[in-house]
C-alpha cells in the first residue's frame, strides 16, 4: 500500500497533525501529570498513553500530552484530541466519543474509524485516574461489559468494535465475532446492537 | 513537495518497460479477434503466438505448455481448484481424493483457496518454515504421502524474498506420486527459472511484476499432464481458459519477458549491491534493527525489516511524506487484524511483523535512491520512537 502525495485518502487536517502531531509527551518522567491512561495494546499493533494536568480551580483541562504505539490515523486523531480538550472542563471531556474526533478531522476512511477510538479511550483512563487521585471515584463510568451470545462468550464490547472494524452485516459480524454460530438465540439483540453502533460510530 | 520521488514497491507493482508501452500501444491498432479467420483475426492470432512462443523460451518451456490467464492469482486458483475436482467424469480426476500439501508462506490466492476446498472437504496440509522463511524439508518429507495429489510451494515469496529449492521439492513430490506447482511470480525475471530443469508440472508468473501490464498471467503445464478448464465457455488457450483473449495484455507480457531475458542478469548484480549498501546503512544508523528473510537465498532487490518499539504503517507514510514507496507488514495498513502471516510465519514476534518495512527495488532506482532513503529513514525512526509508547531505546 501506498499513496502519492497528491492523493492521500485522508483529510488535509488528518495529513497535518500526523506530519506535525502536536502535544507528544516528549519525556514522561519530566511531565507532572494528574493523571495518567493507557490503552491498547502491542500485540494488536496500538497502545496509546494520554497524560492530563488539571486547573483545579475551574476542573479544566490545563493540559493533555499523548504517546503512541500506533498508525497515522491514531497519531492524527490523538493529536488532535489533545488540542480540543485543553481548557474544556473535566466532565465535558469525559463525554467525548470518537465521532467527535473524526468530525474534528473532517473524516477518517472507513476502516481506520476504530484507530481514534484509542485516543477517547486512553483520555477517559486518564481522566478515571484523575477522579481516583482526586477522591471522585463516584464520577467513574463502570463499563461493565454484558454477555450477548453465551454460546460463544461474545460481549456487547466486541460487537461494538467489530463494527468498528468493519462489520457491517449479522453475517460480517459473525464473521469476526463467531456469535450466535452455535444456538442462535442471540440473533434478534445482536441484530439490535450491531444497528445500534453502525449508527453511533457511522451516523 | 518531496525533494525526490523514490518507488520501492517494485513487489506490489512495477512501471511499464517503455518498450513494452510502444509494442502494446501498436497492439491497440489490431482489434480482430485471434479466433476469427479473417485478415484481421489473423493478424492478432499471430500477434498473440510470437508473445506465447516468448514466454515459452523465457522459462524454456514449448509454446504449447503455456496458457494465458488474468493474472497470478488467477493462475494459481485455476491449479489447484481444477487439480482437486470431484468429478468422476473429469479427465484430470487422477489424484481425485488426495489431498494438497502447500506452506505458511504463500500468497493469499493461494492460501485461501486452499482454505476454501478444505472446506469442500479436499485434505490440506500447510507445511511450516524456519526462521529465514525456508520449507522445512524433513517436515515435508513427512508431510508428502502417498495421499498427496499435488505439492504447492512458491519460488520466491514476496514479502522477505527467500527463495525456495524448487528442484528438490518437486522431486520430493514425483516421487511420492504427487504433481508438483509453483506460484513464480515473483520469481520469474527476478532469477533465471528453467522448468525442465527443475522439473514443476505448473509455474505461474505474472505481467505487472516484471515491467508488463496489469491485467495477464501465464500458467505453464507440462506436456502430457492432465488438464481442464476452470473458466469456461470456449474453445481459446487450447480449451483451457474460455474468454476472447487480451490480445494487448498478451503482446505486453511477451515483449516484457523479452526484455527481463536481456535486463536481468546485470540488474540483479547491481540491486544486490545496493541491498548489501541500504542493510550496512540501516544497521550503522538506527539500533534495534531486525532484517527478514534468508540471508543468501533471496531476491537480490526485496529487503525486509522490522524497527523495535514502531508501527509500520506509520513509517510508511512518514516515508511517502517523503516522496518513498515502501511497503509494510502491519495489520493497520492492510485493514485486517493480524500482521504479516509470512513474518509470523518465520517466528518473527508480532510487535516486530508489525513493525516490519518491504524495500523492494527495480530497473530504474538509481543509486542516488537508495542513499535518499538511508538519508531519510534514520531521522523518521527516531522521530516515530520519540512518541511510541513502546521502544524502551535498549541500545540508545
Amino acid at each position: 500500500m501506498s499513496m502519492s502525495s497528491g492523493d492521500w485518502a485522508y483529510t488535509d487536517i488528518v495529513r497535518d497533525h500526523f506530519a506535525n502531531p502536536r502535544n507528544v509527551l516528549e519525556d514522561e518522567n519530566a511531565f507532572e501529570h494528574d493523571g495518567k491512561g493507557i490503552t491498547g495494546n502491542l500485540k494488536c499493533g496500538d497502545q496509546m498513553m494520554v497524560v492530563i494536568k488539571v486547573n483545579k480551580d475551574d476542573q479544566t483541562i490545563a493540559d493533555c500530552r499523548w504517546k503512541t504505539y500506533g498508525c497515522a490515523s491514531a497519531i492524527a486523531s490523538t493529536s488532535i484530541l489533545s488540542e480540543m480538550v485543553k481548557g474544556m472542563p473535566v466532565d465535558k471531556a469525559y463525554e467525548i466519543t470518537p465521532q467527535d474526533i473524526t468530525n474534528e478531522l473532517g473524516s477518517l476512511p472507513e476502516h481506520k474509524i476504530h484507530c481514534s477510538v484509542l485516543g477517547d479511550k486512553a483520555l477517559r483512563a486518564a481522566i478515571d485516574d484523575y477522579y481516583e487521585r482526586g477522591g471522585m471515584s463516584n464520577k467513574i463510568r463502570k463499563d461493565e461489559a454484558k454477555t450477548i451470545c453465551q454460546c460463544m462468550n461474545v460481549t456487547d464490547h466486541e460487537i461494538e468494535h467489530a463494527v468498528l472494524e468493519g462489520a457491517r452485516t449479522y453475517y460480517e459480524l459473525q464473521e469476526h465475532t463467531k456469535l450466535g454460530t452455535v444456538c442462535g438465540q442471540c440473533e434478534g439483540a445482536a441484530r439490535e446492537l450491531l444497528q445500534e453502533y453502525i449508527k453511533k460510530h457511522f451516523g | 513537495m518531496p525533494e525526490r520521488e523514490v518507488y520501492f514497491d517494485h513487489n506490489a507493482t512495477t512501471p511499464l518497460h517503455p518498450e513494452v508501452k510502444a509494442v502494446m500501444a501498436e497492439a491497440m491498432e489490431c482489434y480482430g479477434n485471434p479466433s476469427s479467420l479473417h485478415a484481421s483475426g489473423r493478424r492478432s492470432r499471430a500477434m498473440v503466438e510470437q508473445a506465447r512462443e516468448r514466454v515459452a523460451r523465457f522459462i524454456n518451456a514449448s509454446p504449447e505448455e503455456i496458457i494465458f490467464v488474468g493474472s497470478g492469482s488467477e493462475a494459481n486458483n485455476t491449479v489447484l481448484s481444477v487439480l482437486s475436482c470431484p468429478s468422476g467424469h473429469c479427465t484430470c480426476g487422477v489424484k481425485r481424493g488426495r489431498g494438497i500439501l502447500t506452506t505458511r508462506i504463500e500468497h493469499p490466492c493461494i492460501l485461501e483457496t486452499s482454505k476454501c476446498l478444505s472446506d469442500r472437504g479436499v485434505p490440506v496440509t500447510f507445511c511450516a518454515v524456519d526462521s529465514f522463511g525456508k520449507v522445512s524439508m524433513k517436515e515435508l518429507e513427512e508431510a508428502v504421502t502417498d495421499k498427496t495429489g499435488l505439492v504447492s510451494v512458491m519460488m520466491a515469496n514476496n514479502e522477505i524474498g527467500t527463495i525456495q529449492d524448487i528442484k528438490t521439492i518437486a522431486k520430493l513430490a514425483h516421487e511420492k506420486g504427487a504433481l508438483f506447482h509453483t506460484d513464480a511470480v515473483q520469481a520469474v525475471g527476478k532469477i533465471p527459472v528453467d522448468v525442465k530443469d527443475l522439473d514443476v508440472d505448473f509455474l505461474s508468473l505474472s505481467g505487472h511484476k516484471i515491467y508488463g501490464p496489469k491485467g495477464i498471467g501465464a500458467l505453464y503445464i507440462k506436456k502430457g499432464v492432465a488438464f481442464c478448464s476452470l473458466i469456461r465457455g470456449g474453445h481459446q488457450e487450447q480449451g483451457r481458459r474460455a474468454g476472447t483473449e487480451n490480445t494487448i495484455g498478451i503482446v505486453g507480457l511477451g515483449k516484457a519477458v523479452e526484455m527481463r531475458a536481456a535486463e536481468m542478469a546485470e540488474e540483479t548484480v547491481r540491486l544486490g549491491k545496493w541491498k548489501e549498501v541500504l542493510r550496512a546503512g540501516i544497521e550503522k544508523d538506527i539500533p534495534d534493527v531486525r532484517f527478514n528473510g534468508h540471508p543468501h537465498d533471496c531476491l537480490a532487490n526485496t529487503l525486509n525489516v522490522s524497527f523495535e518499539g514502531v508501527e509500520g504503517e506509520a513509517i510508511l507514510l512518514y516515508l511517502d511524506l517523503e516522496g518513498i514507496a515502501v511497503s509494510t507488514g502491519s495489520a493497520c495498513a492492510s485493514g485486517s487484524l493480524d500482521p504479516s502471516h509470512v513474518l509470523l510465519a518465520t517466528g518473527v514476534p508480532v510487535e516486530d511483523a508489525h513493525g516490519s518495512i518491504r524495500v523492494s527495488m527495480g530497473r530504474d532506482n538509481t543509486e542516488g535512491d537508495v542513499q535518499y532513503l538511508l538519508k531519510k529513514l534514520p531521522a523518521i525512526i527516531q522521530r516515530v520512537r520519540g512518541m511510541s509508547t513502546a521502544y524502551a531505546g535498549r541500545s540508545k
